[in-house]
């Protein structure tokens, strides 16, 4: 049996808005974080999807996700090294205080 | 150049202006009047030396000295035509006011070690009494209109300086506003005059081209006639005036420099600069001038007659004797020397008027130096004190009136001659105004050195002889004024530059003579003694006369009612509402829309990445939808 592909991108979009909703809105560095993970994974499952639906014999897409994968691990361990240094200098991490970019 | 030399004339006064100006108030007073007396000596010894070489040199083969220019360059070049040149041009009438200049600065250099020793900011007016003679120096011997135009005005703002000399009584400062303002005022009428003509002339130089003025036909007598009210301005003529009286708040040296002897003469020089072209292509305004001049003339005496602070008088006195110089160069009816006999006259009675209305001035000065008040009613009886003072006085008195063998007597006999040849009624009104003269300046001399002493005055503080350093002017210049008479001056100076003999007109000199013993006489029955019962019972009986003359005609207050109630109310008015609600209004709500547009801005630089990418979002949305709908 044959999952239609509608599911899966209804997903991937539900996951991308959630994740860009939660960027814009939440608060905290690690909840900004966790919602950028959401929308890369949305992306991974359309990479994936796409490849076995449309290009069945071929694999970039799949190749792709795991990168995006990759990548995301790598950005992570970054993140949260920048968070914790945040934390050092302001002793929190809420969005709000962190205004220093103004000029 | 044998002349090259002269330009040390201006530059000299300029370095000391510019040295106690700078440095003057790290100096002592003594070496700070000790620089500025020197400049002015070394100015005088050149001036002198002008004069004998210019006038030595002899004729040229046309029978006139010729006019030199020993410096000129070009100091704002504007087109091949329209260039502003400065330089310094020697001719019979500013050699003749370089030495009246320089004579009378010098004086009034030495005399001011006397007057304002002690003062505070000494070195300071040292410093604009060079400032002043620079300008004055340098207006005389201009080579083109508007370099005179520019030293006119620098002679204003010197003025202005000293009459405000004492910056902390409001009177002085008041006075100071109005001698600059009024002044400037004229010199907005000059300053027209000088465009209409150079554009009409095509040049700013004192000799253009006949075919030009010829072509420019109506134009010139305008121009020249805005340039003569400037001139007015300066030379204090009705209704201009008003200014002069009240600039005797300055220290009186200046009173002698400046707002008697130099400065409000320029306007006479002015007309006397501009004479060849006034004769030959405006004469009608040259008339126009004299009648002016014999409206201010009889004003000023009338006023003269009443006033009661010794200053005041004096002023008032100048104020008539200027107008005397513009009715004889307003009478001339022709250029050669005998009908321009006028400009001969003029030139002549401003030489002498320099010396004796200085030398009246310094008189006063030292009397009110003595007595520390202006008014007659503080002096009285001062000859005993003050004799040096009394007989120079005295000398500038009888020169004034017109009593040979004093310097007056010559000069104002040829104006009066002049007047006659014009026209008998001039004549007639200038003789009975000459008779004026000489009736107030010895009600002067009654009041101040005969009648009654002012005891309770003197009880706490004599009058004394003046210091040496201020003696020593007024003899000079009473010696001058006992000579300057025999000058032949028209062999130097004259309308056409051909040598003029002068010859005593007898007829106009007997009558003037006896008309000033009478008013002399007149004075001295009516001032002599301590109590004035005839002159008392004219003033109750002409009540209103007298007062309107006390108060001079109200002169002043029909001004204050048409800058107040007319232009103020009329004029300025309005223009400061619309420049305060609708200009300055526009200008604040571009300021404000700018000022809320950039506090709008200025929102959205929050520094917070998260709002960033919003912003970011909303516009990746909209050129998505832009795409997809385009």
């Amino acid at each position: 049996m044959d999952i239609h592909v509608v599911y899966y991108l209804v997903i991937s979009t539900i996951m991308l808005f959630a994740g860009i909703y939660g960027f814009f809105t939440r608060k905290n560095l690690l909840a900004v974080l966790i919602s950028v993970e959401l929308i890369l994974n949305a992306t991974n499952i359309n990479f994936a999807v796409f490849n076995r639906y449309l290009f069945p014999d071929v694999f970039e897409g799949h190749f792709f996700a795991l990168f995006g994968i990759g990548i995301a691990a790598a950005e992570t361990a970054v993140a949260i090294a920048i968070i914790i240094n945040i934390y050092r200098n302001i002793r929190n991490i809420q969005t709000d205080n962190i205004d220093e970019l103004k000029g | 150049m044998e002349f090259n030399y002269t330009i040390l004339i201006l530059l000299l006064p300029m370095l000391s202006f510019l040295v106690l100006g700078l440095a003057g108030m790290r100096m002592k007073h003594k070496v700070a009047g000790a620089i500025g007396t020197t400049v002015l000596g070394i100015v005088a010894v050149l001036s002198y030396l002008t004069a004998y070489l210019y006038f030595g040199n002899g004729r040229s083969a046309d029978g006139t000295f010729a006019p030199q220019t020993p410096w000129n360059f070009e100091w704002l070049p504007f087109t091949t035509n329209l260039h502003i040149d400065m330089g310094i041009l020697l001719d019979p009438i500013s050699v003749m006011m370089l030495i009246v200049i320089s004579t009378v600065s010098l004086m009034v250099h030495i005399y001011s070690f006397g007057y304002m020793k002690g003062e505070v900011g000494f070195q300071r007016y040292y410093a604009f009494l060079s400032l002043f003679s620079f300008s004055m120096l340098g207006l005389v011997v201009a080579t083109n209109i508007f370099q005179m135009y520019v030293f006119w005005e620098l002679v204003g703002v010197s003025s202005y300086l000293l009459i405000g000399f004492y910056y902390t009584k409001p009177e002085a400062i008041a006075a100071s506003k109005k001698a600059f303002i009024v002044t400037r005022f004229a010199d907005l009428g000059f300053l027209i005059g000088i465009l209409i003509y150079g554009y009409y002339a095509g040049t700013f130089t004192f000799t253009p081209e006949t075919k030009m003025l010829v072509a420019a036909g109506g134009m010139i007598p305008w121009a020249l006639g805005l340039m003569f009210v400037g001139g007015a301005g300066k030379s204090a003529m009705f209704p201009l005036h008003i200014w002069l009286p009240d600039a005797m708040e300055g220290p009186t040296p200046v009173s002698a420099l400046i707002h008697a002897a130099t400065m409000v003469v320029a306007g006479v020089y002015l007309v006397a600069r501009m004479f060849p072209l006034f004769i030959v292509y405006a004469p009608d305004v040259l008339h126009w001038i004299a009648y002016l001049g014999v409206l201010t003339a009889f004003y000023a005496a009338a006023v003269a007659c009443v006033q009661t602070d010794i200053k005041r008088v004096l002023a008032f006195s100048t104020i008539s004797q200027i107008a005397f110089m513009v009715v004889a160069l307003g009478v001339c009816i022709g250029a050669d020397t005998h009908e321009g006999l006028g400009y001969m006259a003029g030139m002549f009675h401003l030489f002498t008027h320099a010396m004796f209305k200085a030398l009246l001035f310094l008189g006063a000065g030292a009397i009110i130096h003595a007595v520390h008040s202006n008014e007659m009613s503080a002096m009285g009886g001062l000859r005993k004190y003050m004799p040096i003072t009394h007989i120079t006085f005295l000398i500038a008195c009888l020169a004034i009136a017109g009593i040979p063998p004093f310097s007056g007597f010559f000069s104002k006999d040829e104006i009066l001659a002049a007047c006659f040849q014009f026209s008998p009624v001039v004549g007639w009104m200038m003789s009975i105004i000459a008779g004026m003269t000489a009736f107030y300046m010895f009600r002067l001399y009654y009041g101040i050195f005969w009648g009654k002493e002012n005891k309770e005055l003197h009880a706490h503080h004599t009058p004394h002889e003046a210091p040496v350093s201020m003696s020593f002017p007024l003899i000079f210049l009473a010696a001058v004024t006992c000579v300057a008479g025999f000058i032949p001056f028209g062999n130097f100076v004259s309308s056409n530059g051909q040598s003029y003999d002068i010859h005593l007109n007898a007829q106009v000199a007997i009558t003037s003579v006896c008309i000033a013993i009478v008013a002399i006489v007149l004075a001295t029955i009516m001032y002599l003694k301590e109590q004035q019962p005839i002159a008392d019972r004219l003033a109750a009986t002409f009540k209103t006369l007298h007062q309107a003359a006390y108060r001079r005609f109200y002169m002043d207050e029909i001004w204050m009612f048409v800058t107040k109630k007319i232009i103020f109310r009329c004029i300025s008015t309005p223009l400061a509402w619309w420049d305060r609600h609708v200009i300055d209004q526009f200008f604040n709500f571009t300021a404000w829309s700018a000022q809320a547009s950039a506090d709008e801005v200025r929102g959205m630089q929050s520094g917070r990445i998260q709002s960033y990418c919003i912003w970011f979002l909303v516009g990746a949305l909209v050129f998505t939808l832009m795409l997809l709908l385009i």
